[in-house]
């Protein structure tokens, strides 16, 4: 049992390794994670900034815990991409071939990830220090805050690795997530206040978990929450509503990727 | 953890497989397939695309599960003993391949800290591998970059990482120009000659008959023809008489001539506008050309030779149909 443990753990860093020397030999895969939240940052902060305002602080101390939870949504298309080309190209089976843990190759996947995840958020914190953000709540709440977007990182994570083992092509990886990531990062409380949009769109708004989620981070680091206080339950308590929406989709996405990978990869 | 709990299987096992089959809904991709390669050996495994090569190689290196009948690798059952049979076995060819995304070598160290060599020396039997399939100037060159033979060679290097004693190469030289083709097969033959139990898939005559000791044809997943070259050419007759003609109009003309002579019935190739047609011994080439052209036959070509394995496949076998799983 503990051999075993100890196997999954060195084949799972073996096989992230494997990821991390793809993104040495073709860095534009870091490109997500680095300057397209970076220029969103900017575009928003500049462009967005002087039009939008924000009740109870400025519009930059509100934009970046919106950005963090945007391009951690869209964290999503790495290990979708990835793992639908490994499926194309039959390098899975020479994994499954070899004396290797079998669930190694998800969490290698997994691990590469979030590293990437945690790389893209300490970049993000740091251009949001430059555009005059800053975290005022207590450290431990900070704390909390950076757990609670690491958590929702690996939640999105496995959901993306669903995603690469339930789609036919990687092809398709980017469709899927347009549909559906798009939509539901912006038509949230990510970059806008939510009080001066029309009541249905406001409502769909305030019950998507993105809202919640991004309420919760800006609430943990003490920034502006915006949040109307007539506003759906979520956003009202958004710091348990945001924790518990993270273990639901892990609840839901660890069990079916399990079962969808073990179908993809029997005989 | 010593393997006290080893079924009692002979000494010499390399691979024995009986009454394989897998289905897949309605179709079988395999059916009672009986394999004996003792220790040591090569088996060739002939066939079409679709004819079950592949699948039978999945089942053997436990990508996938029989189901029907049960296979046993260096004496480890496929199925309840999979785990260990995986440190037994190494892959190469069409359903492993490596990643065109990494070097050469990162590729090796990778497959080797896989099989759980501790790293030092997975670096070293990488840079071994490297050296001996001549690809020691390109190793940290990424791997999409490579020629279809520097990848075939990368395949098989990746396959002898823990050096293991059974050798399963999915049509290794499929799509290589003759030049690699040669040189891989002398790869291959250094190590046979090293000991190494192997079976390999392929839809060239030639390399079966190069290699192997002993040759299964299969179609339609089924064991239509086993034995060793030799054998298998004398089952179909030895001596042939091809005839090309100008016109596929001629074909049945020239087959009609050569009836008299013929000891099983003619083969037609359509494309190449040819009748081949296994003869009585001491057939006269001369009363051939008479027969022919006595029935007003445009013969253009007209060829004795003895029997190839290309005529015990034709023989043996039918083409593919169309709705046919390339598995």
């Amino acid at each position: 049992m503990i051999s075993s443990a100890r196997w999954l753990v060195s084949d799972s860093l073996v096989l992230a390794r494997r990821n991390i020397e793809h993104v040495r030999q073709i860095p534009e895969k870091l490109l997500d994670v680095t300057l397209q939240p970076l220029m969103f940052v900017l575009l928003f902060a500049y462009v967005f900034g002087n039009v939008i305002k924000v009740p109870g602080g400025s519009y930059h101390e509100y934009l970046i815990g919106g950005i963090l939870v945007q391009t951690l949504a869209f964290g999503i298309i790495g290990p979708a991409t990835a793992i639908a080309t490994d499926l194309t190209e039959g390098i899975v089976d020479r994994f499954r071939s070899l004396p290797t843990s079998r669930s190694a190759y998800l969490f290698g996947h997994l691990i590469a990830e979030l590293a990437a995840a945690a790389l893209g958020l300490t970049i993000l914190v740091l251009t949001g220090l430059i555009v005059g953000w800053r975290i005022h709540s207590s450290p431990l709440e900070a704390v909390a805050g950076f757990a609670l977007l690491l958590l929702f990182a690996s939640a999105i994570l496995w959901l993306g690795t669903l995603v690469g083992l339930s789609v036919r092509s990687p092809d398709a990886v980017t469709g899927v997530i347009f549909v559906v990531i798009f939509p539901l990062t912006f038509l949230s409380s990510a970059f806008v206040p939510l009080g001066g949009l029309p009541a249905g769109l406001r409502a769909a708004a305030e019950y998507n978990p993105i809202s919640t989620i991004v309420a919760a981070t800006r609430t943990l680091f003490g920034n502006p929450t915006a949040v109307p206080s007539d506003a759906a339950w979520p956003l009202l308590h958004p710091v348990p509503a945001a924790f518990a929406w993270c273990v639901a989709l892990l609840a839901v996405t660890v069990p079916l990727t399990i079962r969808r990978y073990r179908a993809r990869t029997a005989g | 953890m010593y393997d006290s709990s080893v079924p009692g299987t002979t000494k010499a096992a390399g691979v024995i497989a009986e009454g394989l089959g897998k289905r897949f809904d309605d179709l079988w991709a395999l059916r009672d397939v009986d394999l004996e390669v003792p220790a040591g050996s090569v088996l060739g495994l002939l066939g079409h695309n679709g004819a079950g090569k592949t699948t039978a190689i999945r089942i053997l290196t436990t990508l996938a599960l029989p189901t029907t009948g049960r296979a046993t690798v260096a004496g480890l059952d496929v199925v309840a003993d999979a785990a260990r049979v995986r440190t037994r076995i190494g892959l190469a060819g069409q359903s492993a391949t490596v990643d065109g995304l990494l070097t050469a070598r990162a590729n090796l160290v990778m497959i080797g800290r896989l099989y759980h060599l501790p790293r030092g020396v997975a670096r070293r039997r990488a840079d071994e591998l490297l050296e001996r399939l001549d690809l020691a100037d390109a190793a940290d060159r990424l791997v999409k970059t490579f020629s279809g033979g520097m990848r075939r060679r990368l395949d098989l290097a990746a396959s002898l990482v823990a050096s293991p004693p059974v050798l399963f190469l999915d049509e290794p030289t499929t799509g290589l120009d003759p030049r690699s083709r040669n040189e891989l097969w002398e790869l291959l033959r250094e190590l046979i000659r090293d000991g190494a139990t192997l079976v390999l898939t392929t839809q060239y005559l030639e390399e079966a008959d190069r290699l192997a000791d002993e040759i299964v044809v299969l179609d339609h997943g089924r064991v239509v023809a086993a034995g060793t070259p030799a054998e298998l050419k004398t089952t179909v007759g030895g001596e042939r008489i091809a005839v090309t003609v100008a016109a596929r109009a001629e074909l049945g003309a020239a087959a009609a001539a050569l009836a008299p002579f013929a000891e099983a019935t003619a083969v037609d190739d359509d494309e190449e506008l040819r009748v081949t047609i296994p003869v009585r011994q001491g057939t006269r080439l001369m009363e051939v050309v008479r027969a022919l052209d006595a029935a007003g036959v445009d013969a253009l070509d007209v060829q004795r030779r003895e029997a190839t394995l290309d005529d015990v496949f034709l023989a043996l076998t039918e083409r593919p149909s169309g709705e046919e799983l390339a598995a």
